[in-house]
């Protein structure tokens, strides 16, 4: 007889890797899909342990160089918005430095595979940040602004709002309410 | 292009919305799979199914008979299976008071029904490209609200 199955693959990948982290008392957490961050360092053993582990279910660990060409794209503009010093350097300029690829190469890779510009990535990005500093932290607008090199509160402001639709007072107050409930 | 394919449901009970929502997901070049509900009873029935594929986004119509677009979205907040589910409402009311509402009790982002195709069109992508960027990359799920 036959048995047909279907799978929740997102699932799967995520119990199977639970079992084997937790077997070797690794603590970790889920970042996007391929994604997995472990807190502190990992001795040369249990990364050679985790290793032979997933290799049995065909999963590997992938070395810097092979992780994707995208996601070392987001890294590298994650930096970037973290690290005011990078900012002196445009960021096409920036990218292409670091990854060893023209900019233009970057730019279409990235727009055939996320449906987005790395411009726009860069400002949901940065409007992701502006969010993350106004729910936890006390600093204020200006602060933030003049943090992520925004000319003005009122740049900061409009940019939000042409991104998420909400002004920064409306969305503040939502996630406050939020937070009560 | 990326192979992977999104699964959508749209709750709506105008039949007419429902068949222009349609049209306008399949002119977009990311590949998606649409389900449709006539109203929100009935995409809560499929959704509280056991060994199904949930869906990776799903549109709310604010006012449907039976059970509207709120209780909806309360109920699948509030269940443990599906309270991480992306939800997008689709909303002729564009009132400050439905749309801070929506946002407390768990939406990610509110869509104002436009009134005419290209426009619905280009709302839709952008929602989509939204959700995605919210899938593959390490955006604050906490602080996911937009209004379009």
């Amino acid at each position: 007889m036959t048995l047909f199955v279907k799978y929740d693959f997102d699932l799967v990948y995520k119990t199977l890797l639970k079992e084997q982290l937790e077997a070797l008392d690794i603590a970790y957490s889920f970042g996007s899909l391929g994604e997995i961050h472990i807190e502190g360092k990992l001795s040369k053993d249990k990364l050679d342990m985790l290793t032979a582990s997933l290799k049995r279910y065909g999963i590997e660990i992938l070395s810097k160089q092979n992780v994707t060409l995208i996601e070392r794209i987001k890294n590298a503009i994650d930096d970037y918005l973290q690290n005011k010093e990078l900012r002196s350097e445009k960021l096409s300029s920036y990218l292409s430095d670091k990854l060893h690829y023209s900019y233009a190469h970057l730019s279409t890779a990235f727009s055939e595979n996320t449906y987005n510009s790395i411009e726009n990535y860069m400002i949901l990005k940065k409007v992701d940040l502006v969010k993350e500093l106004m729910c936890n932290t006390s600093l204020t607008l200006t602060e933030i602004a003049f943090r992520l090199d925004y000319s003005s509160v009122a740049h900061l402001s409009g940019q939000f709002k042409k991104t998420t639709g909400l002004t920064p007072s409306l969305f503040l107050r939502i996630m406050k309410k939020k937070q009560q409930l | 292009m990326s192979d992977k394919i999104l699964n959508i449901a749209l709750a709506d009970d105008d039949e007419d919305d429902r068949m222009l929502f349609n049209e306008a997901i399949d002119e977009i070049a990311i590949r998606t799979k649409l389900s449709l509900f006539n109203h929100g009873q009935e995409l809560m029935d499929y959704l509280t199914l056991p060994n199904i594929v949930l869906p990776n986004l799903i549109f709310l119509d604010l006012n449907m008979p039976i059970k509207n677009g709120q209780q909806c979205l309360l109920e699948i907040r509030s269940n443990p299976r599906l309270k991480d589910l992306c939800v997008a409402i689709y909303s002729t009311s564009s009132s400050e008071k439905d749309i801070e509402e929506t946002f407390l009790n768990g939406a990610n982002i509110y869509v104002n029904k436009p009134n005419n195709f290209s426009k619905l069109r280009e709302v839709v992508e952008k929602v989509l490209q939204l959700n995605w960027q919210y899938h593959t990359s390490n955006l604050n799920k906490e602080t996911f609200l937009f209004r379009i």
